[in-house]
């Protein structure tokens, strides 16, 4: 009847994650009794759940992304106290267990915490920057969320059903094939990974086709904003590279559900053909996560500089270099394994070519602060630690892409470091800079600054103070996933590495309190304007949050920068015409079809790794219906009528009107 | 085991190219991180002396140096790379003097197997080799993946079953150094450190006689008992009764060693761990 399911799978004699396990289900059912208690659910359901609007899926994908965030910021604490304690010991986790938590660290942040938040910040402003409604499929775009978010589910539910994989973030076979990992915990991970897969791949074809085919007019390529530049080259990589990783996996299940050879020790099956394929995906991905910062830290330099991009087509050409070179590279995540020299120093220089582009926009931010007039608000922070961070990651990152320097350093503390050092350095400070620079514009208010730039010192500090010591263990040799170590000298790092995971959990936590501090204090924090940080793309042009609509009009773009050469074009004339032409518009209705079908996607999920069948039957049934009943809808848009557009958009027009008139006097 | 401490050839040129690449860059990353943390101190808003210009968003001479920069840098590292790769190609030669010693490893579910087919003999978690001579190792390994690495003596390379993979190494001083395994392979991989005794050349032959003289003996049927999961404290010696046992193992004539045992049908097996502990 439940297949594998039954008691032994909940760990009732391991406290950590059964407690873990409990709060979160206390906390959640606590959450939802106040929905209901409040009366929320209906709003939550209309305004929320069933949104196709991309603003508010992308402040969800972003929500998601920041819960997660605190589950594998748990997991990285207890590595680090486990390392720091466990010398000439056991630690206080059996292998077991800090198996499973490198394992759940490494897949919860690339997949459920990196991709979420900068999919969910591509998602909020792309279709914003580029003056449009919507994105292309704006319901699917819903499910591609919901896909997401039962990956995530699925994960959570591995804390205390069953295990998760204990075979590090990548499952490498033949230690994830069944004969070396009989439990569950590899499927909860095959499993989740397809699922929100699925999710990722609808995303990215979502927004290539966004960025390919809705622009507003006159935004031809050479005049798009570099996030969205950086937007369609990650979401490129997105489309060509995530079948890779489902088609991986989906081996990878065939093997250990109906007994195929693909990656087995038997029959002709092979390792290096899993490690060659999954790194094929992979090392696209860490520039899918990469590039979208890069775009952010781009937007975030010039707006406070107050200078448009330095190089702007020397950036873009970059942008699409790192593109295509890194489908190129990724045999050196495997230098060790034997290939030839050719082979090995080929994929080096390669992979070393991938560092001129990023030099050149490292120096193209930085003679885009030349000449500027900077101001120091959080975002630019971000910024600046940003580049100062990313060059010394990659600096060790070409380091590693020397074959025989990495036949000392693969696998080491020292590579952990490495990808730390540009994963924390450049996508999670970019997330965060993007996180404060848009937040007004998602939601209509400032956050607190002094909270904000308290959190950024003590995550920039902590993050030297952890992973420094990271390098330099593994230049004492000191290599990664261990439980437990002999070593005196690796000792004192991991010490330190361990302090510095407890400042750099201060920023964490001091960007909580900023939210909360943020919201209480909202209308002192206001920005009536839609344009707080005098911006210079469109998304400024609109009101803060924008209207469901985005624009009343569709903007008419004459050059780079649209919204300052509007603002620049206004002063010098004084105008912004008075009495517009208000036409209906037409927008896509809400649906509940992602939310259902991740409902059944969960079911089948769970059902799977538990080889429950029918209950796989009754989920695919459900979801096929869901879609079924999705694809004979008879409306799917509702119209707005033109006096509702008019009433809305003048109450901006008055404000930004002051604004404009304010600044030309200046 | 720290790697800027090398006891060999192998691992003097892996950490020379090491240091030779920081330096190389830091050329470049030094003045580019102090320009980035002066330019942003100087054209701060409040600083009134610093000259706005909002134009200056394009300049063709700084577009040709900033490309030219960083491309010029990966040339260089680019050779440094490709010279390198060819003389340090793990399978390369490594001349030293005396006759080289042939060595299997085998990686087990969680030790380290060392397999001397000339001497006839083979030893468990510690590995003994005369200093100054030319160590050829052969790998593979009896289930999952793993990487052999000696920090000090340099090349790391993976073990995978049905596969041999080749490295060269050579220890140039006597003394004791430590090995492991540097690609996770469950529950009991910390523990695939190993010693690595470093003795001279002459005290060699006298270890391995020494050493074959035990009753211990390494065949078909020890192998597969002694690649079951677990961890071993001691340090066992064997004679080797067939210098043949590498490629059996190696061409899976031995099957690949057995997983866990499932205690239940339930999706959580626990004798690993416990083996573990």
């Amino acid at each position: 009847m439940l297949g594998k399911l039954d008691w032994s799978a909940i760990p009732f004699d391991q406290p950590i994650p059964l407690a873990a396990g409990a709060v979160v289900l206390v906390a959640i059912l606590a959450v939802l009794a106040w929905v209901v208690a409040k009366g929320h659910l209906p709003y939550l359901w209309h305004e929320w759940i069933t949104s196709v609007d991309h603003k508010r899926i992308g402040v969800m994908y972003i929500l998601l992304a920041s819960v997660m965030l605190l589950r594998g910021g748990s997991d990285a604490i207890m590595m680090r106290i486990q390392q720091a304690v466990a010398y000439q010991s056991q630690g206080y986790l059996p292998p077991e267990h800090y198996n499973q938590i490198f394992s759940a660290h490494g897949t919860i942040m690339i997949f459920f915490v990196a991709m979420p938040f900068v999919i969910g910040l591509m998602n909020l402003v792309v279709p914003l920057q580029l003056g449009v409604r919507d994105v292309a499929f704006p319901t699917l775009n819903s499910v591609g969320f919901w896909m997401t978010a039962t990956g995530a589910l699925l994960v959570n539910i591995s804390l205390v059903v069953g295990e998760f994989a204990r075979t590090g973030w990548l499952a490498f076979p033949p230690l994830s094939e069944l004969s070396y990992s009989p439990g569950v915990g590899v499927d909860y991970y095959a499993w989740s990974l397809q699922i929100s897969g699925v999710g990722t791949l609808v995303a990215g074809i979502n927004l290539v086709t966004t960025v390919l085919k809705l622009r507003t007019k006159g935004m031809n390529y050479l005049r798009m904003p570099m996030f969205c530049w950086t937007t369609l080259a990650s979401n490129l990589l997105i489309v060509a590279a995530f079948p890779i990783l489902t088609a991986t996996l989906a081996m990878l299940l065939l093997d250990r559900y109906l007994g195929f050879h693909f990656f087995t020790n038997e029959a002709g099956g092979n390792v290096m053909m899993f490690m060659n394929l999954i790194w094929a995906w992979g090392h696209p991905e860490v520039y899918i996560l990469v590039l979208p910062a890069f775009g952010i830290f781009s937007e975030v330099v010039s707006t406070f500089s107050g200078k448009a991009l330095f190089g702007y087509r020397s950036m873009v050409l970059a942008t699409m270099a790192i593109c295509v070179i890194s489908f190129m590279v990724w045999l050196h995540h495997f230098f060790t394994m034997g290939a030839g020299p050719d082979v090995n120093a080929i994929f080096g220089i390669a992979s070393m070519i991938i560092a001129v582009p990023t030099g050149v926009k490292i120096y193209n931010w930085l003679f885009t602060m030349y000449g500027g007039r900077i101001r120091f608000a959080t975002p630019m922070l971000w910024a600046v630690g940003f580049m100062v961070t990313f060059i010394v990651g990659g600096l060790t990152g070409v380091l590693l892409a020397v074959p025989p320097a990495d036949f000392m350093l693969h696998n080491s503390m020292f590579l952990v470091a490495h990808f730390h050092n540009v994963i924390i350095g450049g996508v999670l400070f970019g997330a965060f800079a993007g996180f404060e620079y848009w937040f007004p514009k998602a939601f209509g208010f400032r956050l607190d600054e002094r909270w904000g730039r308290a959190a950024f010192w003590f995550t920039f500090l902590g993050f030297y103070v952890t992973f420094m010591p990271l390098y330099i263990a593994g230049m004492l040799g000191m290599t990664r996933r261990m439980q437990h170590y002999d070593v005196a000298a690796w000792r004192p790092w991991m010490i330190v590495a361990a302090v510095g995971m407890a400042v750099l959990t201060i920023g964490v936590i001091g960007q909580i309190v900023q939210l909360v501090v943020s919201i209480r204090n909202r209308e002192a924090l206001r920005d009536r304007t839609g344009d707080p940080w005098d911006g210079r793309s469109l998304e400024w042009a609109t009101s803060s949050p924008p209207p469901v609509f985005n624009f009343a009009f569709n903007p008419d773009v004459r050059g780079e920068d649209a919204y300052w050469d509007m603002k620049v074009h206004a002063r010098q004339q004084s105008l912004e015409h008075d009495r517009p032409d208000y036409q209906d518009i037409e927008m896509p209705r809400n649906s509940p079809t992602g939310f259902v079908c991740a409902f059944f996607a969960t079911i089948m999920g769970f059902a799977l790794i538990w080889h429950i069948w029918w209950m796989v039957v009754l989920g695919g049934l459900g979801a096929w219906a869901t879609f079924v009943v999705f694809a004979w809808r008879d409306h799917d848009e509702y119209v707005i009528p033109a006096e509702d557009v008019a009433a809305i958009d003048r109450i901006n027009r008055e404000e930004r009107r002051g604004l404009v008139s304010m600044a030309g006097t200046v | 085991m720290n790697l800027l401490d090398p006891q060999g050839p192998v691992a003097a040129a892996n950490s020379t190219i090491l240091v030779d690449s920081v330096f190389i860059m830091l050329v470049i990353v030094v003045p580019t991180i102090v320009a980035i943390l002066a330019f942003a101190f100087w054209f701060r808003a409040s600083n009134t002396k610093a000259r706005y210009q909002p134009d200056f968003v394009y300049s063709g001479r700084v577009e040709m140096v900033v490309w030219s920069i960083p491309a010029l840098t990966v040339i260089l590292l680019g050779g440094v790379a490709w010279i390198g790769s060819h003389q340090l190609d793990p399978a390369a030669p490594v001349p030293g003097t005396g006759s080289p010693v042939r060595i299997q490893a085998v990686s087990l579910d969680w030790k380290w197997l060392f397999i001397y087919p000339d001497q006839r003999i083979a030893t468990v978690n510690t590995l003994t080799v005369p200093a100054g001579a030319e160590l050829n190792f052969q790998l593979t390994s009896s289930s999952v993946m793993n990487t052999f690495f000696i920090p000090q003596l340099g090349s790391m390379i993976y073990t995978m079953n049905g596969m041999v993979t080749k490295l060269n190494l050579r220890a140039d001083n006597e003394g004791k150094l430590q090995g492991l395994s540097a690609h996770f392979s469950g529950d009991g991989f910390p523990d695939m450190m190993f010693d690595v005794n470093v003795i001279s050349p002459l005290a060699f032959p006298d270890w391995v006689a020494g050493t074959a003289k035990t009753d211990a003996v390494l065949n078909e049927a020890s192998y597969k008992k002694l690649m079951q999961q677990g961890i071993e404290r001691g340090r066992p010696s064997y004679r080797l009764e067939d210098p043949r046992l590498f490629d059996l193992i190696a061409n899976q004539h031995i099957p690949p060693g057995p997983g866990p045992e499932l205690i239940s049908e339930a999706g959580r097996p626990h004798s690993g761990g416990h083996d573990a502990r």
